[in-house]
């Protein structure tokens, strides 16, 4: 089982915070949105045009790598900490 | 509410005093000659917008993280003896303290240097969301000026 998270704008989207996903192997990261277009599809098309960051198991990742079961995958809009 | 602890790595929903920040870093070395701060605060404009209310999100752990990667790496850039690094989150008005940033060392240059790189590293790569509330409702900010 894998963990996603949605933050800030995100979460609006992809109409939750947080998901569990069940997988049997590992997954790309075209297969997790495809999985996820099935309950947001205006989010999956969100992070196919990688308009947003991914981080996996808090580290920046790309749309190359590959999510293992047990891994916390994360979509990140643009950062406006500080001040 | 105040709160100063020995982490010099914090992201907190309560309020934080700037002098007890500065002191605490004091006690790191009896080396330090210089120290920087950079303190970041609530404004009550934004593009032409009159803001009631900012909310700050984090990513826990991963902000965290990033932090104190910022932390170890201005040390180790800019040879400064230590820096710490407090965020808010959650509701702050304008006018409230948001972020610190203290950067102490031998002497006041490096000081200087650090707590500008760190303040824009921190915006460029710590995943810390603000939204902002207006009279035409809320948005997430999605710049970092």
């Amino acid at each position: 089982m894998i963990t996603v998270k949605f933050f800030a704008s995100l979460k609006a989207i992809a109409e939750m915070e947080e998901k569990q996903i069940e997988i049997e192997s590992p997954i790309s990261m075209d297969q997790l949105s495809d999985i996820i277009s099935k309950t947001s599809p205006k989010m999956a098309d969100i992070i196919r045009e990688q308009k947003i960051m991914i981080s996996v198991n808090q580290e920046m990742a790309d749309s190359d790598t590959i999510i293992h079961d047990g891994d916390e995958v994360a979509f990140l809009p643009p950062f406006s900490g500080g001040s | 509410m105040s709160t100063t602890t020995d982490s010099k790595i914090r992201i907190q929903v309560e309020d934080f005093s700037v002098t007890d920040e500065i002191e605490a870093m004091k006690k790191v070395s009896r080396n330090i000659g210089g120290i920087t701060t950079f303190l970041g605060t609530g404004r009550e404009l934004s593009k032409g917008e009159n803001i009631t209310q900012l909310n700050f999100e984090h990513y826990p752990k991963m902000a965290e993280k990033k932090l104190e990667e910022i932390r170890v790496q201005a040390i180790k850039d800019f040879g400064i003896i230590d820096m710490s690094i407090i965020h808010r989150i959650g509701p702050i008005e304008i006018g409230e303290n948001i972020v610190l940033i203290v950067a102490v060392s031998e002497h006041r240059a490096e000081t200087f240097k650090a707590c500008e790189w760190a303040i824009a590293e921190l915006k460029r790569v710590t995943p810390i969301w603000k939204r902002e509330t207006t009279s035409k409702g809320e948005v997430w900010v999605q710049d970092t000026p």
